[in-house]
């Protein structure tokens, strides 16, 4: 699973090499570990000309977390992040200034640097001029994200209008992608419509005293998760097929989490599952749909259990015991449901029809629960990763892995803790305000929105 | 053994059990044990906790494993401060750590502990002949060079070969199965009769399998899900077709075959016992309570009793002591050493004359509806990995009698090696 290619061109004379045939050099990303920075050196902090409240609001919570703020692109700094509020923006003219300001520091970037831009939905606007201006930041955000190298990522913020840029999930969606913990999102723009949510009590154990469920934990992206989750302070339960029990346990005892062998595809496997978190755990607050399969087959060679197979544990599963938990009560007070989507689902991928069928649906259910989610005080959201380091993509021949590794622009592949964390923020007390969103994990896909 | 304390089984958790030389050739006692005992921490979420003790035993076991359970613990994700010790009954070893710690708790020494056994004929200790055993420990002791070389000189090659391990009684020099088809004949039990009840201990194990029963109850190991000697597709032409293999010499037809005797096994077990109130504060599930066990032992060597018939005697002492007849149990679970010992078993308390003159009663001690016998299998499918028998039995039956409600009773007799057997009632809390 790991990414030779990475490796050499980012250590002594073979990096030299890759530098002077202008090979792709794919960074280290900055990933997290406790105690960092949030941010590798000074923020700086950019306004269009109507937005200097916001940006001074912004810049006066970023001072309050004793980072470096800066409002002018002067001196000669190595800049950890650059955020461009464009929360003031009526019509396409307005974004020249904070753009050419951009201009002139992307050259002085840190490395693992971030570019965030905070900005109000277009849909919203009812003036053309400013619907104008607001759709222009997502094609700026995009385009500059495929420009920035040495692992600097660019994503957006889109607040809702009466969303305050200092409202939990605004600041707790800001702080993730400053932070080490967005390594592998890029180019993604996340909406935060609702003024829900708080900061957590403990902000190094945001989920202290919480119970999360887990599905398909016994080994990757899913142990990934419960790894992460538990450093949150969150209890698990966490759930996998029977087959797979001994791995489970293993991630089961290392997250002192409790293991739950089920089928979730059985007929009485959600009513299972409801008696079983009612006797052990009285309630859940996360839940975190990861289990998934794939069998993957071109269409004209499909077979009934290749297609069912992939539906029934991707997105039927799912359905069944979301509702079950909602039917049954067993929610806690504020809920955060998280589902996990594929950029297959998004943008498709040749001989994944039942996969990426799976996974648009994932997508399609995420945005319907919402209401529900909502009415029982909590969220549902859906992290779709690209490509991840996993032993699924292991399996993928060796040159169709390399070149779907490149197809990013962080030119490789993330890795599972990539997904664990964006999962971890969704499922934060902060995110209350996010909700029937899909999050990219995938390093800006070249495939796909 | 009054008060407020109740010993109850939370659950239990087992490896799927393989057939000797199979799945688990290269695995020792101590990684089946380990393996067994961190599945059952991570069923009831129990990593990093100091549990009052932790019993197990294996019957074959080589001389490192000393501290075998002890050991395992250490392996595994329970704390460090959790004390273990390793117990020895032979087939009966996990019934009788079920029997220590049950009684630790309702004492009120333990809150909570955790019994088991394991046991691996495929990793099984290779005894050297009693000659070279001995010339070895003289020249160990020899001083002088010629010293050692008198000692080396009484090695005879004859004395190279390994004795391999057997399950031969020491003082009849019979195996367990020619002990057994000695009893198969004295009963007069039929070929089809026994291929009937492991017909049924397949297809019960296996429909049990299918409906999902173990999923709590077994955790995967080495790539095997299920108990490798299940056949589920077996059928009477199958078993009817195997050679009998005990009792040959025997004036009577040879009826012990291959299909109707437990194959040598290779697997572990664990079982996690706690007072009722332990497992309440923590929303841990209690089965059912370990009301009581008896042991019992026999005269198999001057051919008194059967080897395997300790527990026809030990159940009417325990069912005497709590005033309860054999119609008072929803469930009987009868170890399936071979289908004959079940079969002699269920006989011998059904006949009036031996009920009489051995047990001392009026009339027959009664019989037991096949339906309520080892309702999802036993050892004849699942395998017998010696002393980890036990704890598969009960924690099995626990669950079932939990599934029947509140005060379900459940008999549970395993036979040992050696002329000895330990039985328990189980009752749903």
């Amino acid at each position: 699973m790991s990414d030779t290619y990475l490796e050499l061109v980012n250590s002594g004379f073979t990096a030299e090499l890759a530098k002077r045939l202008g090979l792709p050099r794919p960074a280290r990303l900055r990933r997290f570990r406790a105690g960092d920075q949030l941010v590798p050196g000074p923020v700086l902090v950019l306004a269009d000309g109507a937005a200097g409240a916001d940006a001074d609001a912004l810049a006066a919570t970023l001072l309050d977390r004793d980072l470096d703020v800066r409002r002018r692109p002067d001196g000669d700094h190595r800049w950890g992040a650059v955020v461009v509020v464009l929360t003031g923006v009526t019509g396409p003219a307005d974004l020249s200034g904070p753009a050419l300001d951009l201009a002139g520091v992307l050259k002085k970037l840190a490395h693992g640097a971030r570019v965030v831009t905070v900005s109000r939905a277009a849909a919203e606007a009812t003036d053309p001029a400013a619907a104008a201006a607001r759709q222009g930041v997502d094609g700026l955000l995009r385009s500059l994200a495929k420009e920035l190298r040495g692992g600097a990522t660019g994503n957006g913020l889109v607040l809702a209008d009466g969303t305050a840029v200092t409202s939990p999930s605004a600041l707790g969606a800001l702080e993730f992608l400053l932070s080490a913990k967005s390594a592998f999102v890029d180019g993604q723009l996340l909406t935060v419509q609702g003024t829900g949510g708080h900061p957590p009590a403990d902000p190094d154990r945001p989920l202290d005293g919480q119970v999360a469920l887990v599905t398909g934990a016994a080994r990757g992206i899913g142990a990934a998760i419960a790894r992460t989750l538990a450093r949150d302070g969150a209890r698990l339960l966490l759930v996998d097929v029977p087959a797979a029990g001994d791995g489970l346990a293993a991630v089961a005892n290392e997250t002192r989490g409790t293991a739950l062998q089920l089928d979730l595809t059985s007929p009485d496997a959600p009513q299972r599952l409801v008696e079983h978190v009612r006797s052990r755990f009285g309630h859940l607050d996360v839940v975190v749909h990861n289990a998934g399969i794939t069998r993957d087959k071109l269409l004209a060679n499909m077979t009934p259990d290749r297609w069912d197979s992939v539906l029934a544990v991707n997105v039927i599963a799912p359905l069944r015991v979301t509702e079950a938990l909602l039917d049954a009560g067993v929610l806690g007070e504020a809920p955060r449901v998280v589902c996990l989507a594929s950029t297959s689902g998004i943008a498709g991928n040749r001989g994944q029809t039942n996969y990426a069928a799976s996974k648009a649906g994932v997508i399609g259910m995420v945005r319907a629960q919402a209401p529900v989610l909502a009415s029982a005080g909590g969220t549902v959201n859906a992290v779709a990763p690209g490509f991840i380091e996993t032993e699924m993509t292991a399996r993928i021949p060796a040159l169709t892995r390399q070149v779907a590794r490149r197809l990013n622009s962080l030119q490789q592949g993330g890795l599972p803790t990539d997904v664990a964390e964006a999962i971890a923020f969704l499922a934060s007390p902060q995110a209350g305000g996010i909700s029937g969103q899909v999050l990219r994990v995938c390093g800006q896909n070249m495939v796909g929105a | 053994m009054a008060g407020s304390r109740r010993p109850v089984v939370v659950g239990g958790n087992r490896t799927p059990f393989a057939r000797a030389g199979g799945a688990y050739a290269h695995v020792s006692n101590l990684d089946l044990l380990t393996a067994a005992l961190d599945g059952l921490v991570a069923r009831f979420g129990l990593a990093g906790e100091r549990l009052g003790e932790v019993a197990a035993g294996a019957v074959l076991k080589h001389t490192r494993d000393f501290n075998l359970t002890r050991e395992a613990v250490l392996g595994s994700a329970l704390s460090n401060e959790t004390p273990a010790y390793d117990v020895q009954m032979a087939c009966a070893t996990g019934m009788e750590t079920i029997a220590s710690i049950a009684d630790k708790i309702r004492l009120g020494r333990l809150d909570v502990g955790v019994a088991g056994g394991v046991d691996s004929a495929s990793d099984a200790p290779i005894v050297v002949t009693e000659q070279l055993r001995a010339a070895l420990l003289d020249l160990n002791r020899a001083k002088t060079v010629q010293a050692k070389l008198a000692a080396v000189a009484k090695i005879r090659p004859s004395h190279l070969a390994p004795v391999a391990p057997d399950v031969a009684e020491p003082r009849t020099g019979l195996s367990m199965g020619e002990h057994q088809a000695l009893t198969t004949a004295a009963w007069g039990i039929s070929r089809e009769e026994q291929d009937e009840l492991a017909l049924a201990s397949h297809q019960r194990l296996a429909a049990a399998y299918d409906a999902g029963f173990f999923d709590d109850l077994v955790t995967p190991y080495r790539r095997l899900v299920r108990d490798a000697n299940l056949r589920p597709d077996t059928s009477m032409e199958k078993l009817g077709a195997l050679a009998p293999v005990f009792g040959k010499r025997l004036d009577t037809p040879a009826t012990m075959t291959a299909g109707n005797s437990t194959p040598l096994t290779d697997g572990a077990s664990t079982v996690l016992l706690a007072d009722q109130s332990w497992a309440a504060e923590r929303g841990l599930p209690a089965l059912a309570e370990v009301v009581d066990l008896e042991a019992g032992a026999v005269d198999f060597v001057h051919g008194k009793d059967g080897l395997l018939l300790a527990p026809v005697h030990a159940v009417p002492r325990l069912l005497a002591r709590h005033g309860m007849s054999l119609a008072d149990f929803e469930i009987v679970e009868i170890h399936e050493a071979f289908a004959a010992t079940v079969l002699a078993t269920l006989k011998a308390w059904e006949d009036p004359d031996f009920c009489r003159d051995r047990l001392g009663r009026d009339g027959p001690l009664g019989s037991i509806d096949r339906a309520r016998l080892n309702v999802h299998g036993s050892s004849l499918a699942a395998g017998h990995p010696f002393a980890a028998t036990g704890g598969r039995i009960v924690a099995t039956a626990a669950k079932e009698l939990a599934s029947r409600g509140s005060g379900a009773r459940g008999l549970v007799s395993v036979c040992a090696a050696g002329g000895q057997g330990v039985v328990a009632i189980l009752e749903a809390v």
